[in-house]
């Protein structure tokens, strides 16, 4: 029986199992490489380090076509990251809000969120995406009749163009200045609960909080003088120079795997909240809390423990659907890493591999990040 | 999705096989008994399916003649779509046997793909497409444009090097496919959408009003499109380069589809040659005797393979230029059948 052994029998026979496995994977390696030679199709990673010579329209960290197929991989790896975070963010926030607009007692409110379930869970992804990129942003006026405000801000279908900022002398007092605000109100909440529980008188936060985030930057603003100075982007040939622009692709694909997911959020988060026993409800008005606070402070708490597990999962989907980004030409991983640098180098089992182990390494680490998040809940909780 | 599970059958073959697939795809073609061709995911002109689901175009007659001169039956083709990052992955895992999707021939594709180019059946260079109402009249004047391509082409660097080398800005957008990328261009996210020139003229056929468009003058690259197949097969290899070599000395001897079968009974010894009735040069290629009768009894010769699919006679309306014979001003030259 196999797995059943105890002590050494056991350990030896695993043993065996692992060094047979890792000698059938060095064999298969080996073979493969040597059968590539024969056919002198090219192999290795040496590749990684050759110029690349062909541009790529979303660059946050900097690029140029003299870079190395390396750089190239980290742009597409930054892309992915950042496209994936922020729709994690806007679909979590999109998904609690109609969850909570679906379980509201209000009948239009809860219908209107739950047509906007059924609607967009049940359409294709990659339709959504062209929908948004194609009849949404497609449709927005070329850049020369671009729909601005104030002269500074342009809406067209090359983006949206905003003002850039350019670091004055005041620059560091402002962001220290809104570091110690933003700690501060992070703080704030626990001070009010210490207090809560010592004295018995709550304390309302929130004014604090917006005098500290207001207040703070004012001041040092006032002292040192202005922080930035705004580059404002104008029209020049067929597009605009100066400024900042976010591209018409990234808004297009993050508002589709935002408000993709978010149908599915809604529906965890509402069967989280309703596997709490609707005592705790009726317990927390009996308290004198009221609704929100009941949600906020009873229910969600208890929810989250069923909620995040599933939750995970769709944070997992967000990510890896990111790669359908080459339907509209956002230069995400897939696209730049897996697809143009594929075809020029032609290196395909080297770049499938490398892109496939990020893709395991993102949602590894996704997971890891979400199981600590549900243990410090449980315990918490004195689960 | 077809990429990976093309990549996993490639490491699959080339993990698990002691002998990689090369050897032997005359053999395994017969046994088969259908070639297996890839070519493009729908370019008018090159390989596009008709309204019936038949396959035609230049890329496409290439895989037809191979069939009519190993089976005799032009019909005997299974066509793969693929798209231009796929393409190679599909030759190197022996998913087909020929590879004709209007590839362009480079050094580090004839040397780092484990492929062989087997000829040119096209000569085209890039160029880009504009919207006339912009008032572009060269490509020297789209500095800071927004430019439309498809990504796993050479045309992405193409237009790097160009830019870059006249000091110009551009932003370039890369879509999976040529449809992608025409829409965007179509909905006006790109000034400009940029391919081979071929390409350019088939593409415009699918937007709304094609008249609205034009192609600038610049040719910014040489673009030899021609077919591959998988290194170590030299008998392969020599068929597929003698198919296309056998339609241009076709046209060259005044050979075509209508009086193919009455110039076969003529006594001009270098007739006799090409048509197998003196001599066995078709069996020294692995074929039959009359190898080049049953090619252009099935496709023509070039000449008419081009007029139909993207010449004079077809929508595209491209003119010869470059693709003429050599001794008509053009530069298509085969090494003579003898």
């Amino acid at each position: 029986m196999l797995g059943g052994q105890s002590g050494w029998k056991g350990l030896i026979v695993q043993l065996l199992f692992v060094a047979a496995l890792a000698w059938i994977s060095y064999a298969i390696v080996d073979n493969a490489r040597d059968n590539l030679q024969n056919q002198r199709i090219a192999s290795g990673f040496g590749f990684m380090s050759q110029t690349a010579g062909f541009g790529v329209s979303q660059t946050l960290i900097p690029y140029s076509e003299s870079d190395s197929y390396t750089r190239v991989f980290l742009v597409g790896l930054v892309n992915t990251l950042v496209v994936s975070v922020i729709g994690i963010f806007f679909a979590t926030v999109i998904g609690f809000m109609v969850a909570l607009g679906r379980l509201s007692p209000n009948w239009l409110l809860s219908r209107i969120a739950g047509g906007y379930v059924e609607l967009v869970r049940n359409l294709p992804l990659l339709f959504q995406i062209l929908f948004w990129y194609l009849a949404v942003l497609g449709s927005l006026p070329n850049p020369r009749q671009s729909v601005s405000l104030f002269d500074s801000f342009f809406l067209s279908n090359r983006g949206i163009v905003v003002p850039s900022p350019i670091g004055q002398a005041g620059l560091g007092a402002f962001l220290i200045a809104v570091v110690v605000a933003v700690i501060a109100s992070l703080l704030l909440p626990a001070y009010a609960r210490r207090r809560l529980f010592q004295t018995g008188k709550p304390l309302t936060v929130w004014p604090y909080v917006v005098g500290l985030l207001i207040g703070l930057p004012l001041i040092a603003v006032l002292i040192f003088g202005k922080p930035v100075h705004f580059e404002i982007p104008v029209l020049k040939g067929f597009n605009f120079a100066g400024g900042s622009r976010v591209a018409p692709e990234f808004v297009a694909l993050t508002l589709a795997l935002s408000t993709y997911t978010a149908a599915f959020i809604a529906e965890i988060v509402r069967a989280g909240i309703q596997s709490v026993h609707k005592g705790q409800m009726e317990a927390g008005a009996s308290l004198g809390l009221s609704r929100g606070s009941t949600l906020r402070l009873v229910v969600v708490p208890q929810a989250l423990r069923v909620i995040l597990p599933p939750l995970t999962n769709q944070y997992l989907n967000l990510t890896k659907n990111s790669s359908l980004a080459v339907a509209i030409g956002y230069p995400d991983l897939f696209s730049v890493f897996a697809g143009t640098t594929l075809s020029q180098t032609g290196q395909a089992i080297e770049i499938i591999a490398i892109t496939m182990g990020v893709y395991l390494l993102i949602s590894l680490v996704t997971s890891a990040l979400m199981s600590f998040y549900g243990w410090r809940i449980g315990r918490s909780m004195g689960a | 999705m077809k990429r990976v599970s093309l990549v996993l059958s490639l490491a699959i073959v080339a993990g698990f096989t002691t002998q990689a697939v090369n050897a032997q795809t005359l053999k395994t073609v017969k046994d088969r008994g259908i070639l297996s061709c890839g070519v493009s995911q729908g370019l008018p002109g090159f390989s596009a399916p008709d309204d019936k689901g038949n396959w035609t175009g230049l890329d496409v007659d290439i895989c037809r003649a191979i069939a009519a001169a190993v089976f005799d039956d032009a019909t005997k083709v299974k066509f793969v779509p693929l798209s231009a990052k796929d393409r190679f992955t599909a030759l190197q895992s022996g998913e087909i046997d020929v590879l004709s999707r209007n590839t362009t021939w480079t050094v580090s594709r004839d040397t780092s793909l484990g492929a062989n180019f087997t000829g040119v059946t096209y000569y085209d260079g890039q160029g880009f497409l504009v919207k006339k109402s912009l008032k572009v009249n060269s490509a020297l004047e789209l500095n800071s444009a927004s430019i439309c391509v498809q990504t796993g082409t050479t045309n992405e660097q193409n237009v790097a090097d160009y830019f870059k080398g006249n000091n110009m800005k551009y932003e370039v957008i890369a879509f999976g496919t040529a449809d992608e990328a025409i829409k965007a261009y179509e909905s006006g996210r790109c000034d400009v959408f940029t391919s081979d020139v071929s390409q350019l003229y088939a593409q415009r056929l699918k937007l709304a009003t094609p008249a609205d468009h034009g192609v600038l003058p610049e040719v910014i690259s040489k673009e030899p499109l021609g077919p591959l197949v998988r290194h170590g097969d030299d008998q392969w290899f020599d068929i597929v380069k003698w198919t296309l070599f056998a339609m241009l000395n076709a046209e060259e001897l005044g050979i075509n589809q209508s009086n193919v079968l009455e110039m076969g009974k003529s006594d001009k010894p270098e007739l006799k040659r090409v048509f197998g009735t003196d001599g066995n040069l078709g069996e020294q290629l692995g074929l039959t005797k009359d190898w080049v009768t049953r090619i252009v009894k099935a496709v023509g010769n070039y000449g008419e393979s081009f007029d139909r699919n993207v010449g004079a006679g077809s929508k595209l309306g491209i003119a010869r230029g470059l693709n003429q014979l050599w001794n008509k001003g053009g530069i298509q030259y085969a090494p003579p059948i003898r």
